[in-house]
Protein backbone atom coordinates (compact mmCIF):
# COMPACT_ATOMS: atom_id res chain seq x y z
CA UNK A 1 0.00 0.00 0.00
CA UNK A 2 1.56 3.34 -1.02
CA UNK A 3 1.70 5.99 1.64
CA UNK A 4 1.30 9.66 0.84
CA UNK A 5 4.21 11.09 4.09
CA UNK A 6 3.88 14.94 4.81
CA UNK A 7 6.35 16.63 3.17
CA UNK A 8 7.52 19.03 6.04
CA UNK A 9 5.83 21.91 3.72
CA UNK A 10 4.82 23.87 7.10
CA UNK A 11 8.75 25.10 7.62
CA UNK A 12 9.08 26.30 4.19
CA UNK A 13 6.19 28.53 4.68
CA UNK A 14 7.39 32.10 4.02
CA UNK A 15 5.84 34.87 4.59
CA UNK A 16 6.03 38.27 2.38
CA UNK A 17 6.50 41.52 4.32
CA UNK A 18 2.79 42.54 4.71
CA UNK A 19 1.66 39.10 5.63
CA UNK A 20 4.17 39.73 8.57
CA UNK A 21 1.00 40.83 10.39
CA UNK A 22 -0.32 37.94 11.24
CA UNK A 23 2.09 34.76 11.24
CA UNK A 24 0.63 32.03 12.35
CA UNK A 25 2.60 29.89 13.62
CA UNK A 26 6.52 29.83 14.82
CA UNK A 27 8.83 26.86 13.72
CA UNK A 28 11.65 28.49 14.37
CA UNK A 29 12.12 28.38 17.91
CA UNK A 30 16.07 27.83 18.94
CA UNK A 31 16.26 25.62 21.72
CA UNK A 32 18.60 27.35 24.46
CA UNK A 33 19.67 23.74 25.15
CA UNK A 34 22.68 22.14 24.23
CA UNK A 35 21.29 18.77 22.96
CA UNK A 36 24.67 17.20 24.00
CA UNK A 37 23.15 17.54 27.31
CA UNK A 38 19.88 15.73 26.83
CA UNK A 39 20.53 12.24 28.29
CA UNK A 40 18.16 9.46 26.32
CA UNK A 41 17.30 8.08 29.92
CA UNK A 42 16.06 10.88 31.21
CA UNK A 43 13.55 11.17 28.40
CA UNK A 44 9.74 9.04 28.52
CA UNK A 45 10.42 7.94 25.02
CA UNK A 46 8.63 4.72 25.58
CA UNK A 47 4.84 6.18 24.43
CA UNK A 48 6.30 7.47 21.13
CA UNK A 49 8.37 4.11 20.33
CA UNK A 50 4.84 2.38 20.95
CA UNK A 51 3.29 4.44 18.84
CA UNK A 52 5.99 4.02 16.44
CA UNK A 53 6.37 0.27 16.80
CA UNK A 54 2.72 -0.11 16.10
CA UNK A 55 3.12 1.26 12.71
CA UNK A 56 5.89 -1.12 12.21
CA UNK A 57 8.97 1.20 12.42
CA UNK A 58 12.42 0.97 13.55
CA UNK A 59 12.60 2.03 17.06
CA UNK A 60 16.15 0.93 18.12
CA UNK A 61 19.11 3.30 18.35
CA UNK A 62 21.27 2.25 15.40
CA UNK A 63 24.72 1.38 15.83
CA UNK A 64 26.73 5.38 15.19
CA UNK A 65 23.35 6.67 15.20
CA UNK A 66 23.94 10.28 17.54
CA UNK A 67 20.97 10.79 20.40
CA UNK A 68 20.05 13.90 18.43
CA UNK A 69 19.73 12.04 14.90
CA UNK A 70 17.74 9.15 16.48
CA UNK A 71 15.41 12.01 18.16
CA UNK A 72 14.85 13.69 15.20
CA UNK A 73 13.94 10.23 13.61
CA UNK A 74 11.17 9.22 16.07
CA UNK A 75 10.33 12.96 15.76
CA UNK A 76 9.66 12.98 12.36
CA UNK A 77 7.90 9.16 12.47
CA UNK A 78 5.43 10.94 14.85
CA UNK A 79 5.00 14.01 12.64
CA UNK A 80 4.07 11.20 9.89
CA UNK A 81 1.96 9.39 12.11
CA UNK A 82 0.37 12.28 13.37
CA UNK A 83 -0.70 13.52 9.55
CA UNK A 84 -1.88 9.84 8.23
CA UNK A 85 -4.65 7.93 8.07
CA UNK A 86 -3.57 5.03 9.83
CA UNK A 87 -6.87 2.51 7.60
CA UNK A 88 -6.03 3.48 4.19
CA UNK A 89 -2.41 5.24 4.07
CA UNK A 90 -4.12 8.75 2.69
CA UNK A 91 -3.10 11.93 4.73
CA UNK A 92 -5.83 12.63 7.11
CA UNK A 93 -7.78 15.56 8.21
CA UNK A 94 -5.35 17.79 9.72
CA UNK A 95 -3.10 17.64 7.14
CA UNK A 96 -5.97 17.85 4.48
CA UNK A 97 -6.82 21.05 6.54
CA UNK A 98 -3.20 22.38 6.55
CA UNK A 99 -2.79 21.63 2.81
CA UNK A 100 -6.44 23.68 2.14
CA UNK A 101 -4.84 26.72 4.37
CA UNK A 102 -1.69 26.69 2.51
CA UNK A 103 -3.53 26.64 -1.07
CA UNK A 104 -5.93 29.88 0.14
CA UNK A 105 -2.54 31.73 0.53
CA UNK A 106 -1.41 30.55 -2.83
CA UNK A 107 -5.22 31.49 -4.71
CA UNK A 108 -4.98 35.00 -3.08
CA UNK A 109 -1.44 35.69 -4.25
CA UNK A 110 -1.52 34.16 -7.28
CA UNK A 111 -5.26 34.06 -8.89
CA UNK A 112 -4.08 30.01 -9.45
CA UNK A 113 -7.12 27.54 -9.87
CA UNK A 114 -7.28 25.21 -7.40
CA UNK A 115 -10.17 22.43 -7.12
CA UNK A 116 -11.46 20.82 -4.35
CA UNK A 117 -13.35 17.77 -4.51
CA UNK A 118 -15.64 15.65 -1.72
CA UNK A 119 -15.91 12.35 -2.26
CA UNK A 120 -18.57 10.26 -0.83
CA UNK A 121 -18.83 6.24 -1.47
CA UNK A 122 -22.66 5.93 -2.16
CA UNK A 123 -24.75 3.59 0.30
CA UNK A 124 -21.65 2.47 2.20
CA UNK A 125 -23.18 1.44 4.89
CA UNK A 126 -25.07 -1.47 3.55
CA UNK A 127 -21.63 -2.58 2.62
CA UNK A 128 -20.89 -2.60 5.88
CA UNK A 129 -24.26 -4.30 7.06
CA UNK A 130 -24.48 -6.68 4.48
CA UNK A 131 -20.72 -7.71 4.25
CA UNK A 132 -19.31 -6.85 7.87
CA UNK A 133 -16.88 -4.17 8.81
CA UNK A 134 -14.00 -6.04 7.54
CA UNK A 135 -15.07 -5.86 3.89
CA UNK A 136 -15.79 -2.31 4.47
CA UNK A 137 -12.48 -1.66 5.46
CA UNK A 138 -11.35 -2.97 1.99
CA UNK A 139 -13.31 -0.59 0.35
CA UNK A 140 -11.78 2.06 1.87
CA UNK A 141 -8.59 0.40 1.38
CA UNK A 142 -9.03 -0.03 -2.65
CA UNK A 143 -11.32 3.08 -3.08
CA UNK A 144 -8.11 5.18 -1.63
CA UNK A 145 -5.24 3.51 -3.56
CA UNK A 146 -7.53 3.90 -6.80
CA UNK A 147 -8.11 7.48 -6.02
CA UNK A 148 -4.49 7.84 -4.97
CA UNK A 149 -3.21 6.73 -8.43
CA UNK A 150 -5.96 8.79 -10.46
CA UNK A 151 -3.87 11.95 -9.29
CA UNK A 152 -1.06 13.93 -9.85
CA UNK A 153 1.61 14.41 -7.56
CA UNK A 154 1.02 17.96 -7.12
CA UNK A 155 -2.43 17.15 -5.91
CA UNK A 156 -3.62 16.30 -2.32
CA UNK A 157 -5.70 13.45 -1.57
CA UNK A 158 -7.28 12.84 2.21
CA UNK A 159 -9.49 10.67 3.67
CA UNK A 160 -11.64 13.31 4.86
CA UNK A 161 -13.98 10.92 7.40
CA UNK A 162 -15.74 7.65 7.83
CA UNK A 163 -16.30 6.82 3.60
CA UNK A 164 -15.76 10.72 2.10
CA UNK A 165 -12.50 11.36 0.80
CA UNK A 166 -11.06 14.93 -0.03
CA UNK A 167 -9.00 15.90 -3.09
CA UNK A 168 -7.00 19.41 -3.78
CA UNK A 169 -6.04 19.91 -7.41
CA UNK A 170 -3.85 22.97 -7.62
CA UNK A 171 -3.16 24.51 -11.40
CA UNK A 172 -6.37 22.85 -12.11
CA UNK A 173 -8.67 25.67 -14.65
CA UNK A 174 -12.17 25.74 -14.41
CA UNK A 175 -12.54 24.42 -18.41
CA UNK A 176 -10.72 20.85 -16.96
CA UNK A 177 -12.33 20.47 -13.84
CA UNK A 178 -15.40 18.59 -14.30
CA UNK A 179 -13.35 16.23 -16.68
CA UNK A 180 -10.57 14.80 -14.21
CA UNK A 181 -13.67 14.76 -11.46
CA UNK A 182 -15.78 12.73 -14.14
CA UNK A 183 -12.74 10.26 -15.15
CA UNK A 184 -12.52 9.79 -11.16
CA UNK A 185 -15.87 8.87 -10.65
CA UNK A 186 -15.83 6.37 -13.64
CA UNK A 187 -12.09 4.74 -12.43
CA UNK A 188 -14.17 3.92 -9.10
CA UNK A 189 -17.25 2.41 -10.37
CA UNK A 190 -15.41 0.08 -12.95
CA UNK A 191 -12.86 -1.07 -9.99
CA UNK A 192 -13.43 -4.30 -8.85
CA UNK A 193 -12.92 -4.57 -4.98
CA UNK A 194 -12.05 -8.16 -3.97
CA UNK A 195 -13.29 -8.00 -0.22
CA UNK A 196 -12.77 -12.11 0.00
CA UNK A 197 -11.88 -14.65 -2.32
CA UNK A 198 -15.59 -15.85 -3.67
CA UNK A 199 -16.66 -11.97 -3.45
CA UNK A 200 -15.75 -9.08 -5.80
CA UNK A 201 -17.99 -5.65 -5.00
CA UNK A 202 -18.60 -2.73 -6.94
CA UNK A 203 -18.77 0.50 -5.44
CA UNK A 204 -19.81 3.96 -6.84
CA UNK A 205 -18.89 7.53 -5.52
CA UNK A 206 -20.83 10.93 -5.72
CA UNK A 207 -17.93 14.03 -5.95
CA UNK A 208 -19.04 17.55 -4.96
CA UNK A 209 -16.60 20.70 -5.76
CA UNK A 210 -15.94 23.58 -5.59
CA UNK A 211 -12.91 26.37 -6.66
CA UNK A 212 -11.06 28.69 -4.25
CA UNK A 213 -12.69 32.80 -5.30
CA UNK A 214 -9.35 33.74 -6.87
CA UNK A 215 -7.61 37.38 -5.28
CA UNK A 216 -9.42 36.93 -2.27
CA UNK A 217 -8.64 35.35 0.69
CA UNK A 218 -11.51 33.30 1.81
CA UNK A 219 -11.45 30.61 4.46
CA UNK A 220 -11.42 26.98 4.59
CA UNK A 221 -14.50 26.29 6.40
CA UNK A 222 -16.28 28.35 3.33
CA UNK A 223 -14.33 26.48 0.93
CA UNK A 224 -15.16 23.16 2.37
CA UNK A 225 -18.95 24.52 2.78
CA UNK A 226 -19.77 25.33 -0.56
CA UNK A 227 -17.91 21.53 -1.89
CA UNK A 228 -20.19 20.15 0.26
CA UNK A 229 -23.05 21.61 -1.03
CA UNK A 230 -22.21 20.14 -4.35
CA UNK A 231 -21.77 16.99 -2.78
CA UNK A 232 -25.35 17.49 -1.10
CA UNK A 233 -26.16 18.02 -4.60
CA UNK A 234 -24.77 15.12 -6.24
CA UNK A 235 -26.38 12.35 -3.73
CA UNK A 236 -29.68 14.29 -3.47
CA UNK A 237 -29.32 14.14 -7.45
CA UNK A 238 -29.07 10.16 -7.49
CA UNK A 239 -25.76 9.55 -6.95
CA UNK A 240 -22.83 8.38 -8.67
CA UNK A 241 -21.99 11.76 -10.53
CA UNK A 242 -20.39 15.23 -10.23
CA UNK A 243 -21.61 18.39 -8.81
CA UNK A 244 -19.33 21.21 -9.31
CA UNK A 245 -20.35 24.92 -8.32
CA UNK A 246 -19.65 27.06 -11.44
CA UNK A 247 -16.75 29.28 -10.80
CA UNK A 248 -17.94 32.65 -10.87
CA UNK A 249 -18.14 34.01 -14.52
CA UNK A 250 -16.79 37.37 -14.87
CA UNK A 251 -15.87 37.00 -18.62
CA UNK A 252 -18.22 38.74 -20.55
CA UNK A 253 -18.43 37.77 -24.27
CA UNK A 254 -17.62 40.03 -27.10
CA UNK A 255 -21.16 39.13 -28.20
CA UNK A 256 -22.52 40.25 -25.07
CA UNK A 257 -20.67 43.31 -25.01
CA UNK A 258 -21.81 44.01 -28.48
CA UNK A 259 -24.90 43.80 -27.56
CA UNK A 260 -24.91 45.68 -23.99
CA UNK A 261 -23.41 48.38 -25.86
CA UNK A 262 -25.88 49.03 -28.91
CA UNK A 263 -27.64 51.30 -27.26
CA UNK A 264 -25.19 53.20 -25.67
CA UNK A 265 -23.60 53.81 -29.16
CA UNK A 266 -27.56 54.91 -30.30
CA UNK A 267 -28.30 56.92 -27.67
CA UNK A 268 -25.33 58.59 -28.01
CA UNK A 269 -25.88 59.40 -31.58
CA UNK A 270 -29.34 60.58 -30.83
CA UNK A 271 -28.00 62.90 -28.06
CA UNK A 272 -25.92 64.49 -30.78
CA UNK A 273 -29.01 64.63 -33.16
CA UNK A 274 -31.78 65.98 -31.20
CA UNK A 275 -29.32 68.45 -29.15
CA UNK A 276 -31.48 71.40 -30.38
CA UNK A 277 -35.16 69.60 -29.90
CA UNK A 278 -34.26 67.85 -26.63
CA UNK A 279 -32.39 71.23 -25.02
CA UNK A 280 -35.13 71.85 -22.62
CA UNK A 281 -35.24 68.56 -21.21
CA UNK A 282 -32.05 69.39 -19.50
CA UNK A 283 -33.56 72.17 -17.73
CA UNK A 284 -34.29 71.66 -13.73
CA UNK A 285 -38.02 71.07 -14.08
CA UNK A 286 -37.28 68.10 -15.96
CA UNK A 287 -37.53 65.59 -12.98
CA UNK A 288 -40.25 67.17 -11.82
CA UNK A 289 -42.46 66.55 -15.10
CA UNK A 290 -41.07 63.01 -15.41
CA UNK A 291 -43.11 62.37 -11.99
CA UNK A 292 -46.36 63.70 -12.80
CA UNK A 293 -45.87 61.87 -15.78
CA UNK B 1 -21.34 12.45 6.61
CA UNK B 2 -24.01 9.58 6.15
CA UNK B 3 -24.62 9.31 2.44
CA UNK B 4 -24.24 12.95 2.14
CA UNK B 5 -27.47 13.83 3.16
CA UNK B 6 -26.98 14.62 6.10
CA UNK B 7 -24.27 18.10 6.67
CA UNK B 8 -20.99 17.47 7.35
CA UNK B 9 -20.00 17.99 10.96
CA UNK B 10 -17.45 20.45 9.88
CA UNK B 11 -19.76 23.09 8.76
CA UNK B 12 -21.79 22.90 11.91
CA UNK B 13 -19.22 24.76 13.92
CA UNK B 14 -19.71 27.45 12.32
CA UNK B 15 -22.98 30.26 12.06
CA UNK B 16 -24.48 29.44 8.49
CA UNK B 17 -25.95 32.76 6.32
CA UNK B 18 -29.37 32.55 7.33
CA UNK B 19 -31.43 31.02 4.68
CA UNK B 20 -33.77 33.89 4.20
CA UNK B 21 -31.74 37.34 3.72
CA UNK B 22 -33.19 39.83 6.10
CA UNK B 23 -36.20 41.89 5.29
CA UNK B 24 -35.63 45.53 5.30
CA UNK B 25 -32.00 45.04 4.11
CA UNK B 26 -30.79 46.93 1.05
CA UNK B 27 -27.70 46.11 -0.42
CA UNK B 28 -26.36 49.25 -2.44
CA UNK B 29 -23.56 47.78 -4.84
CA UNK B 30 -22.04 47.93 -8.21
CA UNK B 31 -20.31 46.10 -11.08
CA UNK B 32 -17.54 49.14 -10.68
CA UNK B 33 -16.06 51.79 -8.55
CA UNK B 34 -16.82 55.15 -8.43
CA UNK B 35 -20.45 55.00 -9.41
CA UNK B 36 -22.29 56.68 -6.83
CA UNK B 37 -22.61 54.12 -4.53
CA UNK B 38 -21.86 56.16 -1.81
CA UNK B 39 -23.52 59.53 -2.66
CA UNK B 40 -26.66 57.41 -3.46
CA UNK B 41 -26.81 55.23 -0.22
CA UNK B 42 -26.57 58.86 2.00
CA UNK B 43 -28.82 60.96 0.08
CA UNK B 44 -31.48 57.95 -0.70
CA UNK B 45 -31.17 57.84 3.23
CA UNK B 46 -32.50 61.29 3.48
CA UNK B 47 -34.62 61.30 0.94
CA UNK B 48 -36.09 57.85 3.43
CA UNK B 49 -36.02 59.72 6.49
CA UNK B 50 -37.83 62.96 5.40
CA UNK B 51 -40.50 60.70 4.60
CA UNK B 52 -40.83 59.73 7.89
CA UNK B 53 -38.76 56.01 8.21
CA UNK B 54 -36.06 55.58 10.10
CA UNK B 55 -32.97 54.55 8.29
CA UNK B 56 -29.34 53.63 9.25
CA UNK B 57 -26.82 53.68 6.54
CA UNK B 58 -24.12 50.95 7.21
CA UNK B 59 -20.67 51.38 5.64
CA UNK B 60 -20.29 47.76 4.53
CA UNK B 61 -17.35 48.69 1.94
CA UNK B 62 -14.30 47.23 4.23
CA UNK B 63 -11.31 47.66 2.43
CA UNK B 64 -12.24 51.40 0.59
CA UNK B 65 -14.70 52.81 3.07
CA UNK B 66 -15.83 56.37 2.25
CA UNK B 67 -19.01 57.28 3.69
CA UNK B 68 -17.15 59.39 6.27
CA UNK B 69 -15.89 61.93 3.41
CA UNK B 70 -19.25 62.05 1.64
CA UNK B 71 -20.71 62.92 4.96
CA UNK B 72 -17.99 64.53 6.19
CA UNK B 73 -17.96 63.27 9.66
CA UNK B 74 -14.78 62.18 11.81
CA UNK B 75 -16.43 59.61 14.41
CA UNK B 76 -14.65 58.47 17.70
CA UNK B 77 -16.11 55.61 17.52
CA UNK B 78 -16.84 53.20 14.04
CA UNK B 79 -17.42 49.71 13.02
CA UNK B 80 -13.84 49.07 13.34
CA UNK B 81 -13.81 49.21 16.73
CA UNK B 82 -17.32 47.37 17.27
CA UNK B 83 -14.85 44.51 15.49
CA UNK B 84 -12.03 44.42 17.60
CA UNK B 85 -14.37 44.51 20.54
CA UNK B 86 -13.31 47.93 22.14
CA UNK B 87 -16.80 49.33 21.55
CA UNK B 88 -20.66 48.56 21.57
CA UNK B 89 -22.64 48.76 18.68
CA UNK B 90 -24.68 51.14 20.24
CA UNK B 91 -21.61 53.68 20.37
CA UNK B 92 -20.68 53.55 17.16
CA UNK B 93 -24.20 54.50 15.64
CA UNK B 94 -24.23 58.14 14.69
CA UNK B 95 -26.82 60.74 14.12
CA UNK B 96 -25.81 61.85 10.39
CA UNK B 97 -26.97 65.37 8.32
CA UNK B 98 -30.33 64.37 6.98
CA UNK B 99 -31.76 63.01 9.89
CA UNK B 100 -30.54 59.58 9.81
CA UNK B 101 -28.57 57.14 11.34
CA UNK B 102 -25.16 55.67 9.68
CA UNK B 103 -22.84 53.29 10.75
CA UNK B 104 -19.00 54.06 9.68
CA UNK B 105 -16.34 51.56 9.06
CA UNK B 106 -13.62 53.51 10.07
CA UNK B 107 -10.16 53.44 8.57
CA UNK B 108 -8.61 50.39 10.29
CA UNK B 109 -11.37 48.43 8.82
CA UNK B 110 -9.59 47.47 5.80
CA UNK B 111 -7.91 44.77 7.69
CA UNK B 112 -11.49 42.89 7.49
CA UNK B 113 -11.77 43.47 4.14
CA UNK B 114 -10.84 39.68 3.86
CA UNK B 115 -13.83 37.41 4.10
CA UNK B 116 -13.19 35.57 7.56
CA UNK B 117 -15.23 33.22 10.00
CA UNK B 118 -14.56 35.77 12.28
CA UNK B 119 -15.70 39.08 10.00
CA UNK B 120 -18.42 37.08 8.96
CA UNK B 121 -20.27 36.13 12.41
CA UNK B 122 -19.51 39.65 13.75
CA UNK B 123 -21.17 41.06 10.46
CA UNK B 124 -24.21 38.78 11.09
CA UNK B 125 -24.58 39.79 14.80
CA UNK B 126 -24.53 43.61 13.93
CA UNK B 127 -26.70 43.27 11.17
CA UNK B 128 -29.51 40.94 12.93
CA UNK B 129 -29.06 43.40 15.85
CA UNK B 130 -29.60 46.55 13.49
CA UNK B 131 -32.56 45.50 11.45
CA UNK B 132 -35.42 45.42 14.26
CA UNK B 133 -34.53 48.93 15.05
CA UNK B 134 -35.11 50.24 11.95
CA UNK B 135 -37.37 50.49 9.32
CA UNK B 136 -34.73 50.82 6.27
CA UNK B 137 -30.82 49.37 6.60
CA UNK B 138 -28.99 50.93 3.64
CA UNK B 139 -25.96 48.94 2.96
CA UNK B 140 -23.34 50.91 1.08
CA UNK B 141 -21.18 47.57 -0.13
CA UNK B 142 -17.68 47.39 -2.19
CA UNK B 143 -17.73 47.17 -6.03
CA UNK B 144 -17.82 44.05 -7.75
CA UNK B 145 -17.37 40.07 -6.65
CA UNK B 146 -14.91 39.93 -3.75
CA UNK B 147 -15.90 37.65 -0.90
CA UNK B 148 -17.06 40.12 1.62
CA UNK B 149 -19.26 42.02 -1.10
CA UNK B 150 -20.92 38.74 -2.05
CA UNK B 151 -21.38 37.75 1.70
CA UNK B 152 -22.90 41.53 2.17
CA UNK B 153 -25.50 41.23 -0.82
CA UNK B 154 -26.65 37.95 0.32
CA UNK B 155 -27.65 39.61 3.89
CA UNK B 156 -30.21 42.03 1.87
CA UNK B 157 -33.99 40.98 0.51
CA UNK B 158 -33.12 43.23 -2.43
CA UNK B 159 -30.00 44.31 -3.96
CA UNK B 160 -29.68 48.00 -5.75
CA UNK B 161 -27.40 47.93 -8.49
CA UNK B 162 -26.03 51.19 -9.34
CA UNK B 163 -24.53 51.77 -12.72
CA UNK B 164 -23.33 54.09 -15.31
CA UNK B 165 -24.77 54.69 -18.97
CA UNK B 166 -20.98 53.88 -19.89
CA UNK B 167 -19.48 50.74 -21.50
CA UNK B 168 -17.19 49.66 -18.64
CA UNK B 169 -19.88 50.54 -15.74
CA UNK B 170 -22.48 48.36 -17.77
CA UNK B 171 -20.47 45.43 -18.87
CA UNK B 172 -19.09 45.16 -15.15
CA UNK B 173 -22.42 45.53 -13.73
CA UNK B 174 -23.92 43.00 -15.84
CA UNK B 175 -21.15 40.50 -14.93
CA UNK B 176 -21.58 41.23 -11.40
CA UNK B 177 -25.57 40.76 -11.74
CA UNK B 178 -24.35 37.72 -13.48
CA UNK B 179 -22.39 36.58 -10.47
CA UNK B 180 -25.68 37.40 -8.23
CA UNK B 181 -27.97 35.35 -10.06
CA UNK B 182 -25.44 32.51 -10.29
CA UNK B 183 -24.43 32.17 -6.39
CA UNK B 184 -27.34 33.46 -5.04
CA UNK B 185 -30.16 32.45 -6.53
CA UNK B 186 -31.28 36.56 -6.60
CA UNK B 187 -34.13 36.48 -9.46
CA UNK B 188 -34.92 40.59 -8.81
CA UNK B 189 -32.10 43.10 -8.79
CA UNK B 190 -33.12 46.78 -8.77
CA UNK B 191 -31.08 48.88 -10.99
CA UNK B 192 -30.12 52.61 -10.73
CA UNK B 193 -28.59 54.87 -13.54
CA UNK B 194 -26.28 57.49 -12.03
CA UNK B 195 -25.20 60.47 -14.24
CA UNK B 196 -27.83 59.86 -17.12
CA UNK B 197 -27.83 62.24 -19.58
CA UNK B 198 -30.42 62.17 -21.25
CA UNK B 199 -34.18 61.51 -19.83
CA UNK B 200 -35.16 57.77 -20.62
CA UNK B 201 -32.09 56.32 -21.22
CA UNK B 202 -32.14 54.67 -18.01
CA UNK B 203 -35.38 52.47 -19.14
CA UNK B 204 -33.50 52.37 -21.82
CA UNK B 205 -30.73 50.21 -20.43
CA UNK B 206 -32.46 48.72 -18.17
CA UNK B 207 -34.58 47.15 -21.11
CA UNK B 208 -31.20 46.30 -23.12
CA UNK B 209 -29.43 44.60 -19.90
CA UNK B 210 -32.68 42.55 -19.26
CA UNK B 211 -32.85 41.57 -22.98
CA UNK B 212 -28.76 40.52 -22.87
CA UNK B 213 -29.49 38.29 -19.53
CA UNK B 214 -32.32 36.79 -21.29
CA UNK B 215 -30.28 35.55 -23.74
CA UNK B 216 -27.10 34.57 -21.94
CA UNK B 217 -28.01 34.23 -18.46
CA UNK B 218 -31.49 33.05 -17.40
CA UNK B 219 -31.50 30.61 -20.56
CA UNK B 220 -34.13 28.34 -17.73
CA UNK B 221 -37.57 29.54 -18.39
CA UNK B 222 -38.46 27.81 -14.97
CA UNK B 223 -35.80 30.93 -13.40
CA UNK B 224 -36.51 34.18 -15.29
CA UNK B 225 -34.30 37.40 -13.98
CA UNK B 226 -36.87 40.44 -13.49
CA UNK B 227 -34.38 43.94 -13.67
CA UNK B 228 -36.47 46.23 -12.12
CA UNK B 229 -35.78 49.89 -13.46
CA UNK B 230 -35.67 51.96 -10.21
CA UNK B 231 -35.05 54.66 -11.84
CA UNK B 232 -32.51 56.97 -13.17
CA UNK B 233 -30.36 60.26 -11.44
CA UNK B 234 -29.65 62.74 -14.40
CA UNK B 235 -26.23 64.47 -14.61
CA UNK B 236 -26.39 67.43 -12.54
CA UNK B 237 -23.54 69.91 -11.90
CA UNK B 238 -24.87 70.16 -7.99
CA UNK B 239 -23.73 66.89 -7.51
CA UNK B 240 -20.36 67.89 -7.97
CA UNK B 241 -20.74 70.72 -6.08
CA UNK B 242 -22.07 68.81 -3.10
CA UNK B 243 -19.48 66.41 -3.45
CA UNK B 244 -16.25 68.75 -3.37
CA UNK B 245 -18.26 70.98 -0.07
CA UNK B 246 -18.57 67.70 1.38
CA UNK B 247 -22.31 68.34 2.14
CA UNK B 248 -25.35 66.03 1.76
CA UNK B 249 -27.56 67.46 -1.93
CA UNK B 250 -30.50 66.11 0.00
CA UNK B 251 -30.00 68.48 2.41
CA UNK B 252 -28.23 71.67 0.84
CA UNK B 253 -30.21 71.83 -2.33
CA UNK B 254 -33.16 68.84 -2.81
CA UNK B 255 -34.85 70.61 -5.62
CA UNK B 256 -31.94 69.87 -7.64
CA UNK B 257 -32.74 67.52 -11.03
CA UNK B 258 -30.52 65.10 -9.45
CA UNK B 259 -32.20 66.32 -5.80
CA UNK B 260 -35.94 65.38 -7.13
CA UNK B 261 -34.60 62.18 -9.11
CA UNK B 262 -33.55 60.84 -5.50
CA UNK B 263 -36.81 61.89 -3.99
CA UNK B 264 -38.66 59.97 -6.47
CA UNK B 265 -36.26 56.84 -6.13
CA UNK B 266 -37.23 57.04 -2.36
CA UNK B 267 -41.24 57.14 -3.20
CA UNK B 268 -40.77 54.52 -6.11
CA UNK B 269 -38.91 51.97 -2.97
CA UNK B 270 -41.80 53.02 -0.61
CA UNK B 271 -44.04 51.69 -3.38
CA UNK B 272 -42.43 48.50 -3.92
CA UNK B 273 -40.03 47.10 -0.98
CA UNK B 274 -40.02 49.34 1.88
CA UNK B 275 -43.02 48.39 3.96
CA UNK B 276 -45.21 51.60 4.89
CA UNK B 277 -44.15 53.13 8.16
CA UNK B 278 -46.90 52.35 10.66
Amino acid sequence: MPTYSAQRHMSSRSYSLSEYECPRSNFAVALPIDSSLISLQDLRLDDACALLQHDAQNIQQEVGESHADYLQRLIDGLCELSLRDPLTGLNNRRHFRSVLERSIDVVARSGESVLLLLLDIDRFKSINDNHGHLAGDQVLREVASCLARCLRPMDTIARYGGEEFAIILPNCRPVFGLAVAERIRKTIADLPIPVSPLLTLQVTISIGGAYAPEWVRSTTDLWIERADQQLYRAKSEGRDQVCLEQPRELSVSAEEKGLLFGHLIMDEANTHENTPSDAPDDAPGNAAKRENA
Amino acid sequence: MNDGLTSATESQNTPKVPLKPLGKVLAVTSGKGGVGKTFVSANLAAALAKRGHRVLVLDADLGLANLDVVLNLHPKITLHDVFTGKAQLEDAILPAPGGFSVLLAGSGMVEYSRLTTEVRDEFLRIISSLVPRYDVVLMDTGAGISDVVLFAVSLASEVLMVATPEPTSLTDAYATIKVLVGQQQRQTIRLIINQSTRPGSGQAITKQLQQVLDRFVATDPEHPINLVHLGEIPVDPEVRQAIMRRQLMMQHTPDCPAGQAIAQLARTLEKTVIPKHA
